[in-house]
């Protein structure tokens, strides 16, 4: 190889890009926040409430499940993984109802401020209600069930021919079995009569008003969709990390969702997976990029580029990739 | 007020007639509840530690009062819920921090460069973001995250630079005044004080001075206001002065009573969106007291719960706030 004849700026490492351990962790991310966005387009794309509150249902899914299976920080055990899941959704929606009953008679951004401040309640309720929920030690060990499925899923792995399966593969074909599922079905319900009204409210909540439709509780179902979504990508977390932690549910969280779904479209459910591969592959790849930095400027330097894009994208084009301009909530 | 008018065909039962009592006095209302609070807590943990840990919520309920007043008028003025203005007060701590510390100057000087410096941002801001997006009629969705991107933006860069490292200001922290039995840090009841100065200077410039008028007209219908001839873009730059220089100085306050941390600012944003919320969204008056007031209620929890639970508490009263009277305690009862 040649000398450069100047001393590289910055150089990417593609081995790690091309690692199938990279591609696994980058795949559940995405999917996982695929779930979890699918919420954000019921809700902003196609029912015009602005949701900043889906890290909180997030958190209160996967906090429900660890608590309900682990029995809280000294507990052995309260109920089975797969009962606490159902129950975990059933938690999280009566949460969204609850939050969403008193607020959603508020204009927009009265709405926004609510929902944020109920999601960074939930985590400061995590973070400090350490007999529950382990504080910011947070909780483990209820991933048993979880694995020996998983060990499952790697012996016919195993039996296609694939000597040694990544540990998190089975993972990967889960989550994104699960977001497929959601977003054809998703996408179905759009098309139907109950779908064409959240559509109709969105647009023009009075005259929706006027043929006899209930807006709030037509707005308090979308909610409570947008919650199931939240908690089962909560559940997709809390497995991935193996630990459920305060830290993980952020407001960061729920304004990373918002940048997929933008990224992605508005009210265009297969835009969210293409916006959600998108920006992880870029955000964790950007990891790669190895400059003369300290790894805390590397960090930082993410997320300057994730805040600059989401400005650049909402002033030039707030629809998003797949978006229809034409279907854009503008709010007023 | 029509239907109130009416007789009604029963008697109201006594919970009936104190609920629409305070539908009609809300500040009275609020105040009888906080006197209730008071009455209880002196009673039950005695009157000097309710006064000590009262007087310093007062500090924190500077800090608030300076953020909300800011974030307010951006929202009255200009309809822009601004997710970056907490971080506009990270902006200044730092901005001090670098002439007090770096550069080895008095603090007084570096609380004046933080005001200078946020304000200039907030123009900034101003002429390449928010000034073309007004222009294209954007919605409310386009401008909150497009503050939430700029949020990020602040604080990372911020991050970038100073690192994560909690960082002090150079000031007294060991001195303390002693006046009626109660103490306080030397540093603390400078920021309250200042803080009071400037709150009721605020105050005073928003109900006399032409500006504070033109100010409350573009609040009430900014087009109007241009159609009577007054300079908008005037008044809206004056709005981001007043609003970045607050931010500026309420971030140094914060800084000088606990630490700088690139998280500062966005940590407060929620309890200063409570004293917005509570005063009545772009209600410049009804922020600065309910900044000061959350300030001093959630010192004051600390008498009844463990302190780690403070700023829960903080985020419960908004959201309480939002259900029962979402126009805030001194809002008038319009469509919200």
């Amino acid at each position: 190889m040649t000398e450069l004849p100047f001393d590289p700026l910055f150089a990417v490492t593609f081995e790690s890009l091309t690692s199938i351990g990279f591609w696994t962790s980058v795949g559940i991310l995405a999917g996982t926040f695929t779930i979890f966005t699918l919420g954000l387009q019921m809700n902003v794309g196609y029912t015009g409430i602005i949701n900043f509150g889906q890290a909180g249902f997030m958190a209160v899914g996967a906090y429900s499940m660890a608590i309900l299976t682990t029995g809280g920080p000294d507990g052995d055990g309260l109920i089975n993984f797969w009962l606490s899941l159902p129950l975990a959704v059933l938690i999280t929606i009566a949460f969204g109802l609850l939050v969403g009953l008193p607020s959603l008679r508020l204009r927009a951004d009265y709405f926004a401020i609510a929902t944020i401040a109920a999601a960074e309640a939930v985590r400061l309720f995590a973070l400090n209600a350490r007999d529950l929920t382990g504080g910011n030690q947070g909780l483990i060990g209820f991933g048993d069930e979880w694995d020996s499925v998983s060990r499952t899923i790697e012996g016919w792995l195993q039996d296609l021919g694939w000597s040694d399966p990544e540990t998190l593969f089975p993972l990967l074909i889960v989550v994104w079995i699960t977001a497929a599922i959601l977003t054809v079905a998703l996408r179905f319900i759009q098309d139907t009569p109950w779908g064409r009204v959240l559509r109709a409210i969105r647009e023009d909540e009075d005259a929706a008003r006027a043929l006899g439709k209930n807006p709030l509780s037509y707005k308090l179902q979308s909610l409570s969709i947008a919650g199931t979504t939240g908690a089962i990508a909560g559940f997709f977390l809390a497995l991935n990390l193996n630990f459920v932690n305060p830290t993980e549910f952020e407001p960061i969280v729920t304004f990373t969702g918002m940048g997929i779904l933008i990224l992605g479209g508005l009210a265009n459910y297969y835009g969210v997976a293409v916006g959600s591969l998108i920006f992880w592959t870029l955000f964790e790849g950007l990891r790669f990029i190895e400059l003369p930095l300290e790894e805390q400027q590397v960090a930082a330097l993410r997320f300057i580029i994730v805040g600059l894009a989401l400005i650049l994208l909402m002033a030039f084009r707030p629809q998003g990739l797949f978006g229809k301009r034409e279907e854009m909530v503008l709010g007023e | 007020m029509e239907a109130g008018t009416l007789s009604p065909s029963r008697e109201l039962t006594p919970a009936e007639r104190l609920r629409g009592w305070a539908n009609r006095n809300p500040a009275l209302a609020a105040s009888a509840f906080l006197g209730v609070v008071v009455v209880v807590l002196v009673a039950s943990k005695g009157l000097y530690d309710v006064a000590q840990v009262g007087l310093n919520g007062l500090s924190l309920g500077a800090v608030y009062a300076l953020g909300a007043v800011g974030l307010t008028l951006v929202y009255a003025i200009l309809r822009l819920v601004n997710f970056a203005h907490g971080d506009f007060l990270t902006f200044g701590a730092y901005m001090a921090y670098l002439v007090n510390v770096t550069w080895g100057l008095p603090l007084i000087l570096g609380i004046f460069f933080a005001m200078a410096t946020t304000a200039l941002l907030g123009i900034f801001l101003e002429r390449v973001m928010w000034g073309p997006m007004r222009t294209r009629g954007a919605g409310v969705l386009q401008l909150i995250l497009m503050s939430i991107g700029l949020a990020l933006v602040i604080r990372y860069v911020i991050q970038y630079i100073w690192s994560t490292d909690i960082r002090f200001l150079d000031v007294n922290v060991t001195d303390t005044v002693n006046f009626l039995g109660l103490r306080i840090g030397q540093t603390k009841l400078i920021v309250v004080v200042v803080g009071i100065v400037v709150l009721v200077a605020i105050g005073l410039m928003l109900r006399y001075t032409l500006l504070g008028k033109r100010m409350r007209a573009l609040s009430d219908n900014l087009e109007l206001a241009e159609t009577a001839g007054i300079d908008t873009s005037r008044v809206i730059l004056w709005t981001w002065i007043f609003a970045g220089g607050l931010a500026g100085l309420a971030g140094v306050m914060a800084a000088m009573t606990t630490d700088i941390r690139p998280e500062l600012g966005f940590e407060l944003l929620v309890i200063i969106f409570a004293a917005v919320v509570l005063g009545g969204i772009g209600d410049a008056f009804g922020a600065l007291a309910a900044g000061l007031v959350l300030g001093v209620v959630i010192e004051w929890s600390t008498l009844v719960i463990d302190a780690r639970w403070k700023t829960f508490v903080g985020f419960v009263i908004l959201i309480i706030a939002l259900v029962i009277r979402p126009q805030g305690i001194f809002g008038k009862s319009r469509a919200i």
